[in-house]
C-alpha cells in the first residue's frame, strides 16, 4: 500500500524535491533493472573468450635456447671474447614433442632499448625509401651515424648502425648419421607494406653497388648494405632481415622474426620431436650492456603465437565482473528492502 | 606625447570664451572621445602584447620554445604551435570586432550637431570640433556635448532643467542656474559673442557634485559653483533653450573622467582558468637528466593542452547563446530578449550565493497604483465573484469603464463598480473622501497643447491618489498660491486655501485649510494612521477600529496606506489660529518649533473619512523569484536609495520580510559609536535568543553546548532581518565596524540598506566580495546601480528602462527581474554543471592519455619517448575527443530546466563549489591515472611475448602505438558516453563521429599514398593495415575498455545507490515520468499568506507646502510639451527642491526615522 501510495504521489506531484528530508522515502527502485544485468553479460561473454584463448595459447608449441654465453658451462661462451672473430658455436638442444605447420624461428634480445627516443629518432626514411638525395645527405636525425670518413652511411642512423648480425643455422641430429640441416626460409618474414612501400632501394641500374655510389657502410657492420644478400630481390634496403631490424621493438625485451620454416606435407610433422643443433655465427655482442640473445622455435594458432597473458586477464575480468555484479545486487537489493520498510512505516 | 606633460602641468584651468587662439596655447583636449584601444597600426602589436600577458599563453609560447631546441624536442613543433595560433586568431578577431564597434560608436557620438557660436554666427558644428571656450546653444531634449558654464536660458533667472539620468541614475530633473550678470545676455547673439570672461577653475576630475571656478568679466569676479555647471550627458529638459561655454571637453568632462578606462580592465573569467592552470611543472622531479626533465615537461604538457581554453571559450560561448535565445527570458511586450554581454562568467552564475538588488525598477515598476480605499467603513476596490469570495483580480475582470469622462486618465483601472455606485448615490462621505484627495496635495497642474490635463507631481503615491480623484469625478484642475479649482462631478468649484499644513518626517502627515464656495471652512488632511488615529475626534471609536482593520489589510497586502480624515472649523478659531501662526512664521527664535506647535493645535479631533492604499507595483514575479532564489540559499540584499519606510514596505511585499521573522534588526544610528553600539546590541540579540532556544533543548545533551559557540554562525536558527540606512552605513563601513556588520549581516537572512549612495552600494558588494568570499551578483537598472554592478562578480542589467548605462555595465541584461530566477537556476546551474562536468572529463581524459608515457617511461629507459605518433598527439585533443566533449559541455543536463526551477535546493551544490573542487580533481585524475594504467598495462602484457597470425611479430613500438592509441580513443569515447546523461542527436553524431574520424584518419596517414608524398613525416605506413587485422589486437582492445570502465560503473551505480544526491533522486524521478505519461502541468505557486501588520510609506517630501503657497513654481505660461515622459502624465518635479534648499535636509531626518514602529 504504502508503495502504491508513493508511486502514485511521485507521478501526479512534483518531483521530488520538497523540503524536509523526505526525499529518501521517495525513491523509485528502477536502477538496478538497467545497469546490474551488465556486469553479467560482460561475464557471459567474456568466458568462452578467455577460456579459448587460453587452451589456444597452452596448445602452442614453443621453445627458447638461451645462447648469450654468459655461463661458462655454455658452449658460447668463448665468443664473449672480442678477440675472437668470427666465433662459431654449437647449442644442441631436444624437442619433446614435434612443432606441426609452419614454424618462425626468431630470435630474442633482451634488456635492449630499441625504443630510447634518441635511438628510435636516429633513422633517415627518405633514404630508405630511395629517395636520392637523402641517400647522398641523410636527415640530421641520423647524428653521429651520419657520415663517415665524409661519406654519408647508407643506411644512416643508430639502427641501421646496431643491426643483429648473427647467423643461427638449425640441424636435426638423427639417430646415427649426419645433422640434417632443416630449411630456412628467409623471404616472406617482413610485412608486405615495408617490404614493397616503405623500404626501396635507390634508383639507377642493374647493379646495387652502382647506386649505392659515394656511401659508406655503418661503421659496425661488416658488409656494406648492397652485399647483405646475393639475391636481388632481399639485398640493399630491402634486405627482409634489414626491414625486420628497422621496426624497432616496443619494449627493450623482445623477439624479432629470424627465419620461417614452412610444413612440407601434412603427413610429417615440420619439426619432428627429437634432438636438435643450432649452429651460431657468434658477432653480436650483448654482454657489455647485460642482455641476453635467445633462439625462439613456435608454432602458431588463430590468434597468433603463445600468449598466456590474454587468457588469464579475460578469465580474471571475467571473475570480477561477476563478483562486481553479485555484490552489486545483494547491495541494492538490502538497501531496497530497508528503505520500503522505511515506506511502510511512515 | 605633449598630451601627458600637459597633464602634469594644469594645476587650474583657464578658459576665456569666445576665443580660440587664447585657448589654443593651453592645449586642452577637444571634444573628440576615443574609447576605443587600436587603431590599424597599433593593433597587431598591442593586442599581441595583451594576449601573451596572459599566463596560459605565455606557457604556451615558452612550451613552443622548449620545442624548438632539438636536444629537448620530444614532440614536434606543429603539436603546439596549430593551436596556439589558432587561439590567439580567435581572440583577435574578436578584440578586433569589439574594437571596430567602439569606433563606430565614437564616430556616431563625435559627429552629432550642435549649434556654436563661431564669428559671432550660430554654427552647427560636429561634436568633435567643439573647443573648449566656444559657447554653444542647447535645445530642448538634447544631449549636452560638453562640460558648460550656464550663461543664459529661456526660463526666467537663467534658469534650466536637466536629467542627470545617465550621470547618476536620478530621472527626477534637477535645476542649474545662470550667474545673473550672464543671464541678462538671453539669446542675444551680438552680446552672446561679445562674451569674452575668463573662467579659471579647478582641473578635470571626476567629482560629479562638486565645482570650483571664478569668472571673471567686466571687472569683476563671480564665483562658480556646480548649480552652474551643465555636464556632459545630461539632458536638457522643460527648457526650450539655454546658451553655455564649454569649460571642459572629450576626455577631460566629468563623464567621461568617471567613465574609467577601458583598456587596462581586468577580465574576471580569468580567474577560473589560473585555477585550471596548477596542475603542472612539478611532475618530473624523479628523471635524471636535465634535458630529459624538459622533454617530459614537453610530452606532459598535453594534461593542460591549448583545448582545453579553446574547448572553455565555445561551451561559454554557447551558453552565452543558450541565453540570449532563451525564449522564456524573451520580454515579448517590450521585445527584448535576454543578452549575455559577456561570455566568460556563465558557470559563476551557478555559484551565486549573494544578490545586490536595486528596488526601483528592479523589484518594483515605479508605478504607484490606487488599489483599494476604505471609506466610512467600507472597502472599495476588492472584487467579489458571486459567491461573494475574495478573487484576485485578473486581466478577464472588466475595469470600470473611465471613458465617458473626458478628462479621464486612461492608464488607471479599477476593478470595484460599488465605488462608482456610490458617487452616482451621492454618498456625502464618499464625495468628501474624493474631494479631499482632490485637494490635499502638493500636485501642480498643466495643460499640453492637446489640451490634456497633465499631472506634476513630485511623488509618485500622490500622483496615484490624485489620478484617482480624477478618474471618479473629482478632478483636480489648477491651482493658484490662494486657490484650488477642482471639477466636482462635472461643476467647477474653486476652493479658497487658506493654508498648507506641510509635510515633514516627524509630522508624517499633511493638511490643508480651505474654504469652499459656501464659506465653509476645512481642514483635510491625510497622513500616516499611526499619527492621524491620535487626532480623532473621540467620536470616531467604532470606525476607528473598522478602517484599522482595513488598514491592516491593506499593509497585509504590501500597499502603501494613508489614512484620509476632516475637520470643520471654525471662522472665529481659523482666524485666530491663522493670526498665531502669522505670527509665529514672523517669529525669529523658535520659529520651527512654534509652526510646529501650531499645526499640533489645529490638526486634532479630526473626523474619519477612511483609508487609502496605494500599490508599489512590484515588477512581474518578483515574490516568486525571490521565494525560490531564497531557497535556492542565495540571500538577497535590497540596496536602494529610497526612503526607510519604502524599502521595508516592498521589503514585505516581496516577502523579504515576514512576520514570522525573529526579529527584524533597524540600525540607524547618527554616529559611529551609536551605530556599533546598535550592531552589537542587535548581535547580542541574536545570539542570545539562539542560546537561549538551543538551551532548552541541550539540556539533556550538555556535549553539544560546548560546540556551539564556535560553530554558532552556522547554527543560527530563525529568520532575522536587517536593515541599516545610508547614514548609519557610512559608519559601520568604518573599518573597526565592519565586521561586526558583515557577521550580523551575513546571519540575516535579509539585508535592507536605505538611503544608500551609489559609492556605498559598490562598498557593501566590495565588503561582502572581500570578506566572504563569495560569488556575488548586483542588479539593477539605473546609472546609479553602475558602481555595484561593476563590483560584483557578476552584473546584471534591467534592459528596457530609459537609460542604458546599467545594461551597459553589465555582463548579462534583460527586461524583468523575474528572469533572474531562470538565469541563475538554469542556465547558471546548467553552465555550472557542464562546466564542472566537462572539466571533469577532460582532465580523465588527458591523465589517461598523458600519463602513459609516464609508464612507458619506465621501459624505455626514461628517454622521454612518446607512446604515440606524433599526429595522434597533436589531434587527439582537437580532433578526435574535442566534439564530444564540447558537445557534453554545451548541451549536457542533469535534470530538466523545469525541475531546475521547481527545485531551487538543486542549486545549493553550486555555491559549495561541489561539482569541481580539489576533491574531485583528484578523483578525476585517480581515474585517469587508473585507465593510463589499465591502457598501458593490458597491452604491455599482451605484447610481452605476442606473435601474430601470420607469425611476423608485431610486437613493434608502432603496433603497439596504434593498439594504446585506438583502445584509448574506444575508452575515452565510451566514457563519454557513460557520462553524458542528456542525449541529443548532436552526441550521438559526435561520439560515434569522432570513433569513425579516428578511424579514416588513421587508415589514412597509414596509407601507401601519403607515405609516399611525406616520407619523413609519416613513417607509420601500413601499420594500421597490419594490426588492425589481427584478432589479438582487438582482443586487446576489447579488454582494455572493459577493464578501464567497468570499476567505474560500478563505483557510480553504488554512489547513486548509497548517497543519491538530490539530482540523482530528481534524475530517477524523471526518468520514472518519462515512462508513466508525459509531465503534467505544474501546480501553481500558494501566492504568500497575507499577514496583518500596519505600515506606511510617504514617499512625500517637505517644502512643498511652502512653495505652493508663495507661488514660486507657477510659471505664468504653459512650459513646452515635453517628450517621452508624456506616457505616464507626470513630471517628477523634485527639483523644486533645489530652489529652496531647508536646512532640515534628509539627513537629519533619519533619526527620527528610527522610531518608526513596525
Amino acid at each position: 500500500m504504502a508503495m502504491n501510495y508513493n508511486a502514485k504521489d511521485e507521478v501526479d506531484g512534483g518531483p521530488p524535491c520538497a523540503p524536509g528530508g523526505t526525499a529518501k522515502t521517495r525513491r523509485p527502485d528502477n536502477t538496478a533493472g538497467t545497469e546490474l544485468p551488465i556486469f553479467f553479460i560482460i561475464g557471459l561473454i567474456f568466458i568462452p573468450i578467455g577460456i579459448g584463448i587460453f587452451v589456444t595459447s597452452n596448445n602452442i608449441r614453443e621453445i627458447e635456447i638461451d645462447y648469450t654465453g654468459t655461463e661458462s658451462s655454455s658452449p658460447c661462451n668463448k665468443c664473449l671474447s672480442p678477440d675472437v672473430t668470427p666465433c662459431f658455436c654449437t647449442i644442441n638442444f631436444t624437442l619433446e614433442k614435434s612443432f606441426e605447420g609452419n614454424v618462425f624461428m626468431y630470435y630474442g634480445l633482451s634488456n635492449f632499448y630499441q625504443n630510447h627516443r634518441r635511438y628510435v629518432k636516429s633513422r633517415d626514411d627518405s633514404q630508405l625509401n630511395g629517395d636520392s638525395s637523402a641517400l647522398l645527405n641523410p636527415s640530421k636525425e641520423c647524428e653521429p651515424y651520419r657520415r663517415n670518413e665524409d661519406k654519408p652511411i647508407a643506411p644512416c642512423g643508430a639502427i641501421a648502425n646496431s643491426m643483429f648480425n648473427d647467423t643461427l643455422e638449425l640441424f636435426l641430429i638423427g639417430n646415427d648419421s649426419y645433422p640434417i640441416p632443416i630449411a630456412l626460409k628467409k623471404k616472406g618474414i617482413a610485412w608486405w607494406t615495408d617490404k614493397n612501400v616503405k623500404f626501396r632501394n635507390p634508383p639507377g641500374g642493374d647493379n646495387l653497388e652502382e647506386r649505392f655510389k659515394g656511401t659508406t657502410k655503418p661503421v659496425n657492420w661488416l658488409k656494406p648494405v648492397y652485399m647483405l644478400d646475393s639475391d636481388p630481390d632481399n639485398n640493399g634496403f630491402i634486405n627482409e632481415d634489414f626491414i625486420v631490424w628497422m621496426r624497432t621493438a616496443a619494449l627493450p625485451t623482445f623477439r624479432k622474426l629470424y627465419r620461417l620454416i614452412e610444413r612440407k606435407s601434412d603427413l610429417h610433422p615440420t619439426l619432428p620431436a627429437g634432438r636438435y643443433s643450432l649452429n651460431v655465427t657468434y658477432n653480436y655482442p650483448v654482454h657489455y650492456f647485460d642482455g641476453r640473445k635467445r633462439m625462439i622455435l613456435s608454432t602458431i594458432s588463430w590468434m597468433g603465437g603463445k600468449n598466456p597473458f590474454l587468457g588469464i586477464a579475460y578469465i580474471a575480468v571475467v571473475s570480477i565482473s561477476f563478483l562486481l555484479g553479485v555484490v552489486l545486487l545483494v547491495i541494492n537489493h538490502k538497501y531496497r528492502n530497508s528503505s520500503n520498510t522505511a515506506d511502510i512505516t511512515i | 606625447m605633449f598630451c601627458s606633460e600637459k597633464k602634469l602641468r594644469e594645476v587650474e584651468r583657464i578658459v576665456k570664451a569666445n576665443d580660440r587662439e587664447y585657448n589654443e596655447k593651453f592645449q586642452y583636449a577637444d571634444n573628440r572621445i576615443h574609447t576605443s584601444k587600436y587603431n590599424i597600426l597599433t593593433f597587431l602589436p598591442i593586442n599581441l602584447f595583451e594576449q601573451f600577458q596572459r599566463v596560459a599563453n605565455a606557457y604556451f609560447l615558452c612550451l613552443l620554445i622548449l620545442q624548438l631546441i632539438p636536444e629537448i624536442s620530444s614532440l614536434t613543433w606543429f603539436t603546439t604551435i596549430v593551436p596556439l595560433v589558432l587561439v590567439i586568431t580567435m581572440t583577435a578577431v574578436k578584440d578586433a570586432t569589439d574594437d571596430y564597434f567602439r569606433h563606430k560608436s565614437d564616430n556616431q557620438v563625435n559627429n552629432r550637431q550642435s549649434e556654436v557660436l563661431i564669428n559671432s554666427k550660430l554654427q552647427n558644428e560636429k561634436w568633435m570640433n567643439v573647443k573648449v571656450g566656444d559657447i554653444i546653444k542647447l535645445e530642448n531634449n538634447q544631449f549636452v556635448a560638453a562640460d558648460l558654464l550656464l550663461l543664459s536660458s529661456s526660463e526666467p533667472h537663467g534658469l534650466c532643467y536637466v536629467e542627470t539620468a545617465e550621470l547618476d541614475g536620478e530621472t527626477n530633473l534637477k535645476v542649474r542656474h545662470a550667474l545673473s550678470v550672464t543671464s541678462e545676455l538671453g539669446a542675444d547673439i551680438s552680446r552672446l559673442a561679445g562674451f569674452d570672461g575668463i573662467v579659471v577653475c579647478e582641473v578635470p576630475n571626476n567629482k560629479l557634485d562638486k565645482f570650483m571656478g571664478i569668472l571673471s568679466w567686466k571687472d569683476s569676479k563671480h564665483s562658480l559653483n556646480n548649480e552652474k555647471i551643465i555636464l556632459r550627458g545630461c539632458i536638457l529638459r522643460n527648457t526650450s533653450w539655454c546658451f553655455g561655454m564649454v569649460i571642459f571637453a572629450g576626455p577631460d568632462t566629468k563623464l567621461m573622467q568617471n567613465s574609467g578606462n577601458s583598456i587596462w580592465e581586468s577580465q574576471t573569467g580569468d580567474q577560473f582558468r589560473t585555477f585550471l592552470f596548477w596542475n603542472e611543472g612539478e611532475k618530473s622531479s624523479v628523471f635524471s637528466g636535465f634535458l630529459t626533465f624538459w622533454s617530459y615537461i614537453i610530452i606532459l604538457n598535453t594534461v593542460v593542452p591549448i583545448s582545453l581554453y579553446v574547448s572553455v571559450e565555445v561551451i561559454r560561448l554557447g551558453h552565452s547563446y543558450f541565453i540570449n535565445w532563451d525564449r522564456k527570458m524573451y520580454y515579448s511586450r517590450k521585445a527584448i530578449p535576454a543578452v549575455a554581454r559577456t561570455t566568460t562568467l556563465n558557470e559563476e552564475l551557478g555559484q551565486i550565493e549573494y544578490i545586490f538588488s536595486d528596488k526601483t525598477g528592479t523589484l518594483t515598476q515605479n508605478i504607484m497604483t490606487f488599489k483599494r480605499c476604505s471609506i466610512n467603513g467600507r472597502i472599495y476596490g476588492e472584487v467579489h465573484d458571486d459567491l461573494d469570495q475574495k478573487t484576485e483580480i485578473t486581466q478577464e475582470k472588466e475595469p470600470v469603464d473611465f471613458s465617458v469622462k473626458s478628462q479621464a486618465d486612461r492608464e488607471f483601472q479599477f476593478f470595484d463598480h460599488h465605488l462608482m455606485e456610490s458617487i452616482k448615490m451621492g454618498d456625502p462621505k464618499v464625495h468628501e473622501f474624493l474631494r479631499l484627495l482632490a485637494l490635499c496635495h502638493t500636485v501642480m497642474s498643466e495643460e499640453n497643447s492637446a489640451g490634456e490635463l497633465i499631472y506634476q507631481v513630485q511623488s509618485p503615491d500622490e500622483g496615484a491618489l490624485v489620478t484617482a480623484a480624477r478618474n471618479f469625478g473629482f478632478i483636480f484642475k489648477s491651482r493658484t498660491p490662494e486657490t484650488i479649482t477642482i471639477e466636482e462631478l462635472g461643476t467647477l468649484v474653486t476652493y479658497q486655501l487658506l493654508a498648507f499644513l506641510d509635510f515633514n518626517n516627524t509630522r508624517k502627515r499633511m493638511s490643508v485649510i480651505v474654504r469652499n464656495p459656501e464659506g465653509q471652512i476645512k481642514l483635510y488632511s491625510k497622513g500616516a494612521d499611526t499619527i492621524l488615529f491620535e487626532k480623532l475626534h473621540p467620536s470616531n471609536e467604532v470606525l476607528l477600529s473598522l478602517t484599522s482593520d482595513h488598514l491592516s489589510e491593506f499593509a497585509g497586502e504590501g500597499l502603501r496606506t494613508l489614512a484620509i480624515a476632516y475637520r470643520d472649523l471654525d471662522d472665529k478659531y481659523f482666524k485666530e489660529w491663522h493670526k498665531m501662526l502669522e505670527d509665529a512664521n514672523a517669529a525669529t527664535e523658535e520659529r520651527d518649533e512654534r509652526i510646529a506647535g501650531l499645526y499640533e493645535e489645529i490638526e486634532r479631533d479630526l473626523m474619519l473619512l477612511g483609508a487609502t492604499a496605494v500599490e508599489d507595483k512590484l515588477q512581474e514575479g518578483v515574490i516568486e523569484t525571490v521565494t525560490s532564489l531564497s531557497l535556492a540559499n542565495i540571500k538577497i540584499w535590497v540596496l536602494t536609495g529610497d526612503k526607510q519606510e519604502t524599502a521595508i514596505n516592498i521589503g514585505y511585499a516581496c516577502n523579504m520580510l515576514t512576520d514570522d521573522m525573529n526579529d527584524v534588526f533597524v540600525i540607524a544610528g547618527n554616529n559611529a559609536v551609536e551605530v556599533r553600539e546598535e550592531l552589537r546590541k542587535a548581535k547580542q540579540n541574536l545570539f542570545g535568543q539562539n542560546r537561549n532556544f538551543s538551551n532548552g533543548h541541550v539540556v539533556c545533551e550538555k556535549k553539544q553546548q560546548l560546540e556551539l559557540d564556535s560553530i554558532v554562525e552556522e547554527t543560527i536558527t530563525g529568520d532575522y532581518a536587517l536593515i541599516i540606512n545610508g547614514h548609519s552605513l557610512a559608519h559601520a563601513l568604518e573599518s573597526d565596524v565592519k565586521n561586526d556588520l558583515l557577521e550580523l549581516a551575513c546571519m540575516c537572512k535579509t539585508v535592507i540598506c536605505c538611503r544608500v549612495t551609489p559609492l556605498q552600494k559598490a562598498q557593501v558588494v566590495e565588503l561582502v566580495k572581500k570578506y566572504r568570499n563569495a560569488v556575488t551578483l548586483a542588479i539593477g537598472d539605473g546609472a546609479n546601480d553602475v558602481s555595484m554592478i561593476k563590483s560584483a562578480h557578476i552584473g546584471v542589467g534591467i534592459s528596457g528602462q530609459e537609460g542604458l548605462q546599467a545594461v551597459l555595465a553589465s555582463d548579462y541584461s534583460f527586461a524583468q527581474f523575474r528572469y533572474l530566477q531562470r538565469l541563475l537556476l538554469v542556465h547558471g546551474r546548467w553552465s555550472y554543471f557542464r562546466m564542472c562536468k566537462f572539466l571533469c572529463y577532460f582532465f580523465y581524459k588527458n591523465f589517461a592519455f598523458t600519463l602513459v608515457h609516464f609508464w612507458f617511461g619506465f621501459f624505455c629507459g626514461f628517454s622521454a619517448q612518446t607512446v604515440y605518433d606524433q599526429w595522434f598527439i597533436t589531434l587527439f585533443n582537437i580532433v578526435y575527443t574535442s566534439l564530444p566533449v564540447l558537445a557534453m559541455g554545451i548541451f549536457d543536463q542533469d535534470v530538466s530546466d523545469q525541475n531546475s526551477v521547481d527545485c531551487p535546493q538543486l542549486y545549493k551544490p553550486g555555491q559549495l563549489n561541489l561539482l569541481f573542487n580539489k576533491r574531485k580533481f583528484f578523483i578525476c585524475v585517480l581515474h585517469g591515472i587508473y585507465t593510463s594504467l589499465v591502457l598501458f598495462f593490458i597491452p604491455y602484457g599482451a605484447f610481452y611475448n605476442v606473435a601474430g597470425e601470420d607469425g611476423q611479430h608485431i610486437a613493434d613500438y608502432q603496433s603497439f602505438a596504434v593498439t594504446m592509441a585506438t583502445s584509448l580513443v574506444i575508452v575515452v569515447s565510451v566514457q563519454i558516453a557513460l557520462d553524458t546523461s542528456y542525449w541529443t542527436f548532436i552526441n550521438h553524431v559526435f561520439i560515434w563521429g569522432s570513433i569513425a574520424i579516428y578511424f579514416s584518419i588513421l587508415f589514412t596517414m597509414h596509407s601507401n599514398g601519403i607515405f609516399g608524398i611525406f616520407p619523413n613525416q609519416f613513417p607509420f605506413v601500413g601499420n594500421a593495415r597490419h594490426s588492425l587485422t589481427q584478432k589479438c589486437i582487438w582482443l586487446v582492445i576489447l579488454l582494455t575498455t572493459v577493464a578501464s570502465v567497468m570499476p567505474v560503473v560500478a563505483f557510480r551505480f553504488l554512489k547513486v545507490d548509497l548517497y543519491p544526491t538530490l539530482s540523482d533522486q530528481i534524475r530517477r524521478w524523471q526518468k520514472a515520468q518519462k515512462k508513466a505519461r508525459p509531465p503534467s502541468s505544474r501546480r501553481p505557486r500558494t501566492r504568500r499568506s497575507s499577514s496583518r501588520r500596519s505600515g506606511y510609506a510617504f514617499a512625500h517630501q517637505e517644502g512643498y507646502g511652502e512653495l505652493i503657497t508663495s507661488g514660486k513654481n507657477m510659471r505664468a505660461k504653459n512650459p513646452p510639451p515635453t517628450s517621452g515622459l508624456e506616457k505616464t502624465h507626470y513630471n517628477s518635479t523634485s527639483w523644486i527642491e533645489n530652489l529652496c534648499k531647508k536646512t532640515t535636509d534628509t539627513v537629519s531626518s533619519f533619526s527620527q526615522d528610527k522610531t518608526v514602529k513596525l
